[in-house]
């Protein structure tokens, strides 16, 4: 069973601008879903397109096979939004957000009040039930956005940018607490800026650029597709110009710092025997992070090129 | 959506609505009363002793019904446009949006607020004015009739505000240039017979001169025009506006990028 079917999503808002160019999506029920792309790729506007906050100029969407057009209120049951900018009212109380939102979908108050206290709990934020919205730290919102979005129990819970902002240590707690939902069942797609979380949990991804998708397969694919590897070796001793070495490529960052990238074919020996050879002294060795956000630049680029 | 389900997101809107306006009462209900209170005080005590009668009543026994009908007019529509606005302007309006709640039942919601508060500043204003004067009623039924047909067509208008308001200018711009002068002129403080004829034929395109007559009318069996008639208009007016509004809902105007 699909949880969501994208098909053909154009969107061209007021001002005349392009968002989206035709977007053709899958996602597959019990996924954990990434979609990634740079700042004004579509990202907001094709979540706000399957939340019914903004129309589509052409297209089809089923969630779990309720079509939009068609079947709306049974489409709109199985999805729980968190939306990337805050949208409660500032004089609500936390208790009182998640029971409202559990009444606008039609959940008798005992059931909502025994949901609410198990997500405001669950969330951290069963102290703060009585707290009004308003006075919530920025963290403490974005779980309250969470608690209001699973009163519901839907299908399918989508996050716009959850962790924008958010600190190190919430961002972890609610990795986990996601990771806890998509393996009790929910399907999860999110959008996120920070490329090696999405590179620990999401099964699939796809990479939107420009209001088109260039990129939908599954992180293993995508990880496997980097078939180098960088390594970044600070030294002891000045260099002049990088060495060069077999199978690799070599970059001087600083005199003292040596970038090497290497096909991940190759072994490491060769490299090692050809570094003493040459006589460079090795203080440490790292291997350089972001990988996948070196991919996904690289992506765009092509992308940048092949349409130039 | 079953219709269990309605009933139970349409108690949800009510509930939060009228839980609203009660919350800040001080903002809500206090001052229809004070300015009412004015109202009676200087128009009704001081400088209506002297005018005398009119249409066969104290001039106070006749201005009552107006001012009652003033204060619902004016609460029904903009607690609706300022609540409307509001959860646009915070964006909260998106926690219906997205919830399988229908447009009508939206409109429901809203409209039910502004005659909830309506109602109750006119109970409020109406008690107000017993310290003032003896209340009569000629018919409850159309007395009732009139104020819940109004207090829904003056919520409609304050949801069509709402709706096309982009910043908080424009949700003061129609209550001060549109509705406070036609109230003024509707025949709140005198009888319309005292105009000159040319004002007075004017005086029958304004719209709140039917509802303030017919509500007169059901306190007191006076009135400047045809109540049966201006019972009709109130009606089809409500129809209508609620039709555009539940059009402009279902189209996303204001709402929907
Ligand atoms: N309401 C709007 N009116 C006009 N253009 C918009 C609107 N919202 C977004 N856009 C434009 O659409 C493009 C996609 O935006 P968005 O979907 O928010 O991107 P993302 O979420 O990926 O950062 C951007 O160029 C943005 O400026
Ligand atoms: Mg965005």
């Amino acid at each position: 069973m699909k949880a969501l079917q994208i098909q053909g999503l154009k969107k061209t808002y007021g001002s005349g601008l392009q968002a989206l160019r035709g977007i053709d999506l899958d996602v597959e029920e019990g996924d954990f879903f990434a979609l990634l792309g740079p700042n004004g790729a579509g990202k907001s506007t094709t979540i706000g397109i399957i939340t019914s906050l903004v129309r589509k100029t052409a297209g089809r969407i089923s969630v779990f096979g309720h079509d939009l057009d068609s079947d709306i209120a049974a489409a709109k049951a199985c999805i729980g939004i968190v939306p990337q900018e805050i949208n409660f009212s500032q004089f609500e109380t936390c208790m009182e957000i998640v029971l409202n939102q559990a009444g606008y979908y039609g959940i008798p108050r005992r059931l909502a009040e025994q949901r609410a206290e198990k997500y405001l709990d669950q969330l951290g934020l069963w102290d703060k039930r009585h707290t009004r919205s308003r006075t919530l730290s920025g963290g403490l919102k974005r779980r309250l956005m969470i608690a209001r979005a699973l009163v519901h129990e839907p299908r399918l819970l989508i996050l716009d940018e959850p962790t924008a902002g958010v600190d190190v240590e919430l961002r972890r707690s609610m990795w986990s607490f996601l990771s806890g939902l998509n393996l009790n069942g929910t399907t999860i797609v999110l959008t996120t800026h920070y490329l090696e979380e999405a590179e620990n949990l999401c099964k699939n991804i796809a990479i939107i650029n420009h209001g088109v998708i260039i990129e939908n397969t599954s992180m293993k694919k995508l990880l496997g597709k980097l078939n180098t590897e960088t390594l970044i070796l600070d030294l002891n001793s000045k260099l002049e110009y990088p060495p060069e070495f077999t199978d690799c490529q070599t970059r001087l960052i600083d005199p003292y710092c040596l970038e090497v990238e290497i096909k991940k074919t190759a072994g490491l020996n060769t490299l090692f025997k050809e570094i003493e050879q040459l006589g460079i002294q090795v203080h440490s060795m790292r291997n350089k992070s972001n990988r996948l956000e070196e991919l996904f630049m690289s992506l765009v680029d092509n992308k940048k090129q092949a349409v130039a | 959506m079953n219709f269990q389900k309605q009933c139970i997101a349409y108690q949800t809107m009510v509930v939060k609505e009228v839980g609203r306006f009660m919350r800040i009462w001080v903002q809500t209900l206090v001052p229809p009363a004070i300015s009412m209170t004015l109202y009676f005080v200087i128009f009704g005590n001081l400088i209506g002793s002297r005018i005398g009668e009119m249409g066969g009543f104290t001039y106070m026994q006749y201005i009552a019904p107006g001012i009652i009908m003033m204060s619902i007019i004016n609460n029904a529509y903009s607690n609706v446009v300022s609540s409307f606005f509001g959860a646009k302007f915070q964006k909260h309006i998106e926690e219906m949006l997205v919830s399988p709640i229908p447009n009508h039942l939206i409109l429901a919601g809203y409209i039910t607020g502004g005659v909830t508060r309506g109602l109750l500043v006119g109970l409020i204003v109406s008690i107000v004015a017993l310290f003032f004067t003896e209340l009569q009623v000629y018919s409850y039924t159309l007395m009732f009739g009139v104020v819940l047909f109004t207090s829904i067509l003056f919520s409609l208008g304050g949801m069509i505000n709402g709706i096309f308001a982009k910043k908080f200018d424009d949700i003061s711009i129609i209550p001060t240039f549109i509705l406070t002068p036609l109230t003024y002129l509707g025949g709140v403080f005198y009888s319309i017979d005292l105009l000159p004829e040319f004002w007075q034929k004017v005086s029958l395109f304004n719209p709140i001169l039917y509802m303030v007559n017919a509500f007169r009318y059901g306190m007191l069996g006076v009135s400047d025009i045809n109540v049966g008639y201006a019972f009709s208009m109130i009606c089809l007016f409500t129809v209508a506006l609620s039709v555009f509004c539940l059009f402009l809902l279902n189209r996303g105007t204001g709402i929907k990028q």
